[in-house]
């Protein structure tokens, strides 16, 4: 009954879904949705950096010894390969806007590409706490940053807060990224195979919106752990 | 328009497909409306029963009927079933998925993909919730306090955390769709102060649900990691803070409070100006006191905590933004009533509802005052009082909320009408069941009986068998309407498009409506609740 309505035959491109009068109506709708949804993970990540507040104000000597446990060099090589990515990504946007599909293809398996190199980073950093007993449990000590530090007071309780907040932030922040990681591939996939058009490229900066938003977390969360007191 | 042979021919959504995948697989709002009646009805009786297994035990004053333990679980998992599984879901899932694009015009909500994905996610959450229930459950009440919940409860806390977390995700896809849709899929001349109230109410529902579930979320999630892999953010023998869990949990969990019942009020609006046919009385004001109640609402959640240890200070703080909720809820209450004044006022089912509602949320409303001084909250904290209070809220305002829109719009959702005697017996039987049950638990409490014990001194029998008793009333009248709905899907009489005379944009389409809603795009052109302008139904079988 409805399809036989001449607008509906006319307006409806192939992407505009059925509910949508035209494709600005469904471009608005998926902005302002995106962004909600962004909303959403800051009140999300916002009740870690609750915890984290309260707990580094308490118990600042043990964050601080803990943050100078971190591999700074491993983590500013992160932060930089994620600043890289966010590049790629807005250079990937503006590709699809303009049509350049090769190009567009490329940016995005780079940004998988520096995703995947952040991961393994990421990795090495846990494994690198795994090996020096810094997860938080039963086999957990700190008589390493005890003996290193022997100016400050570290309560190793204490010293597991921190860790369980660096575990859980960069843990959550890691989920981000292979969930963004995942994204691309679809989103490459589609790219390669010429969904993307000028008139059409939603997908494309939606996931854009989000993988900046998981680097916007980690360029807070970089300097939140890694660099509490570093100067002395 | 149609005569009642005519009606029952055309297509509508309910007959364009049949089968199961059709179902499964539908975008349809409408449909996926259905869905989530059909499941949250299930864990509602689920709940329930809980419910009526802890008024059983409580019937005599010796621990008899179960042990301490699964008494423990029982309470735990009637509120958890009931507040994530079905008051949080009710209203917004069923009756707002059902009415928000039929109330603005629009063919569908703007993510249908996305909201047939929040009830897949509903469904998940739901089985691992049951599956959780069936492999022995959980005893550390709703709330999860740590570190009860991270150290010392052996039952299945990991598994019911993750089934909310999931749920809760649910949740927040249902708000973001409706923000969405609500700023984005309005018909041509539906501007926003000519919204239905059902809407503004909707809109400030989603706006808690979008912002306070993703703390809980966070919350729920580092229990789980804390007791999976031994994190200690709330484990008090490693100098975490208990507290900050409360803090946490009740940052979504008072504003979920709202959640429940701002879409009753939702509900309400529309139900009272429909029955006394009048405009409601102060449109403005009622359409923001919603929107001032989403925002108060973040801002009183310590409330729950005064006697946990919190400073002073705050907690004057906190008693004071509570005592302020209670104006733009007192502002709804005002303006419902001023607009049944000299209104012309029928008594179909819908409106017994309502009239419940206002008067056992007002109850409701006014014990909070209670809780929200310092003082008193000292004496009353973890009795009964409590529990009388927040089921006033929750049972009498959400679920009598709930059950009115269901009557209301149910010749809209199936296309027949339920038989209205039956319907205002079950509406009385639930109001003199609800106070006969949560009465003499305000008294119970004020006597000094604490919450979540599964004995207490034969003293305070008397009032604990009135309350058993009631609750059975209670759920003879929850019953009756899921019967007689049953029933009336196939022998009740064919619906009308506007039986009754409403004025909503979701009348002006055909009963039960078309798979896109509207079979040409509406323009409106008229205010919102324009009674005067619309003849009252020639035959409303009820008596004025």
């Amino acid at each position: 009954m409805l399809s036989d309505s001449p607008v509906a035959v006319e307006q409806h491109g192939p992407e505009l879904l059925h509910h949508f009068v035209d494709a600005e109506q469904q471009r608005d709708a998926a902005t302002l949705g995106m962004w909600l949804f962004l909303a959403t993970e800051i009140m999300f990540f916002g009740g870690m950096f609750c915890a984290y507040l309260i707990y580094r104000y308490w118990y600042y000597n043990e964050f601080a010894a803990g943050s100078r446990s971190l591999d700074i060099y491993l983590g500013t090589i992160n932060t930089a390969v994620l600043i890289c990515s966010s590049l790629t990504v807005a250079l990937g946007v503006r590709a699809a806007q303009m049509g350049k599909r090769k190009l567009l293809v490329i940016l995005l398996l780079l940004t998988i590409v520096f995703g995947f190199a952040f991961l393994g980073i990421k990795g090495v950093e846990w494994y690198d706490k795994y090996k020096e007993h810094h997860i938080p449990g039963p086999s957990f000590n700190v008589d390493d940053l005890v003996r290193d530090y022997p100016q400050i007071h570290i309560d190793p309780r204490h010293e597991q807060i921190y860790f369980s907040l660096y575990f859980a932030m960069t843990g959550l922040h890691a989920l981000h990224m292979i969930i963004g990681v995942g994204l691309f591939v679809f989103l490459t996939y589609y790219a390669w195979k010429g969904r993307y058009t000028p008139k059409y490229y939603t997908p494309v900066e939606m996931g854009g919106l989000y993988w900046h938003f998981v680097d916007i977390v980690w360029i807070y969360l970089f300097p939140l752990l890694y660099l509490i007191d570093r100067h002395r | 328009m149609a005569t009642a042979a005519l009606t029952a021919e055309r297509e509508n959504y309910l007959n364009k497909e049949y089968g199961i995948r059709s179902w499964l697989l539908t975008t349809d709002h409408k449909r996926i409306a259905l869905l989530y009646l059909a499941s949250i009805t299930f864990f509602f009786f689920i709940g329930g029963f809980f419910a009526l297994l802890i008024r059983l035990e409580l019937l005599t004053p010796a621990g008899d009927l179960v042990q301490a333990d699964t008494y423990n679980k029982l309470f735990s998992m009637h509120g958890q079933v009931m507040i994530f599984f079905f008051l949080i879901p009710s209203i917004p899932a069923v009756l707002g998925n059902f009415l928000v694009p039929l109330m603005i015009g629009a063919k569908d909500l703007a993510f249908p993909r996305i909201n047939l994905l929040s009830w897949y996610l509903y469904m998940i959450a739901g089985t691992i919730y049951l599956h959780c229930i069936v492999t022995g459950g959980v005893d550390t009440g709703w709330t999860f306090y740590t570190p009860f919940s991270t150290a010392f409860s052996n039952t299945k806390v990991i598994e019911a955390g993750i089934a909310i977390f999931i749920a809760g995700f649910s949740s927040i896809l249902t708000g973001l769709n409706f923000v969405v849709t609500i700023h984005r899929m309005r018909a041509p001349g539906m501007t926003w102060s000519r919204l239905p109230l059902f809407i503004w109410a909707h809109y400030a529902t989603s706006i808690i649900q979008l912002l306070g579930t993703p703390v809980l979320a966070i919350t729920l999630l580092l229990v789980v990691f804390e007791r999976a892999f031994n994190l200690g953010i709330f484990d008090p023998t490693r100098g975490g803070d208990p507290l900050l869990f409360q803090h946490l949990f009740w940052f979504y969990s008072h504003p979920a409070v709202y959640i429940m019942i701002l879409p009753a009020m939702a509900v309400e609006s529309e139900v009272v100006a429909c029955f006394t046919r009048k405009r409601i009385f102060g449109y403005n004001f009622v359409a923001m006191s919603s929107i001032a109640i989403a925002v108060f609402g973040f801002l009183v959640w310590a409330h729950h905590m005064f006697v946990a240890g919190i400073s002073l200070y705050s907690a004057l703080v906190f008693s004071i933004l509570s005592y302020l909720v209670a104006v733009p809820s007192a502002i709804k209450v005002f303006n419902w009533t001023a607009t049944m004044y000299k209104g012309s006022i029928s008594f179909t089912t819908p409106m017994l509802y309502a009239f419940g509602f206002i008067g056992l949320f007002t109850m409701g409303g006014l014990t909070g005052l209670f809780l929200a001084c310092l003082g008193v909250d000292v004496h009353v904290h973890d009795t009964y009082f409590v529990i009388a209070h927040f089921h006033y809220i929750m049972v009498g305002g959400a679920v009598m909320g709930y059950l009115g829109g269901l009557h209301f719009w149910w010749p809209k959702i199936s296309g027949r009408m339920y038989p209205e005697g039956w319907g205002r017996l079950a509406a009385l039987l639930v109001f003199a069941g609800f106070n006969l049950t949560f009465f003499p638990q305000f008294l119970l409490g004020y006597m000094g009986m604490p919450r979540r014990y599964w004995q207490y001194p034969p003293e305070f029998q008397v009032l604990n068998v009135l309350s058993t008793a009631g609750s059975t009333i209670l759920a003879i009248g929850y019953v009756l309407p899921m019967v007689y709905f049953l029933w009336s899907m196939r022998y009740g009489k064919i619906a009308e498009d506007n039986p009754w005379g409403a004025a909503g944009l979701e009348w002006k389409t055909s009963s039960p409506p078309p798979t896109f809603n509207f079979d040409e795009e509406p323009e409106v052109t008229w205010e919102a609740y324009n009674y005067e302008e619309i003849p009252a139904p020639a035959e409303v079988n009820v008596e004025r």
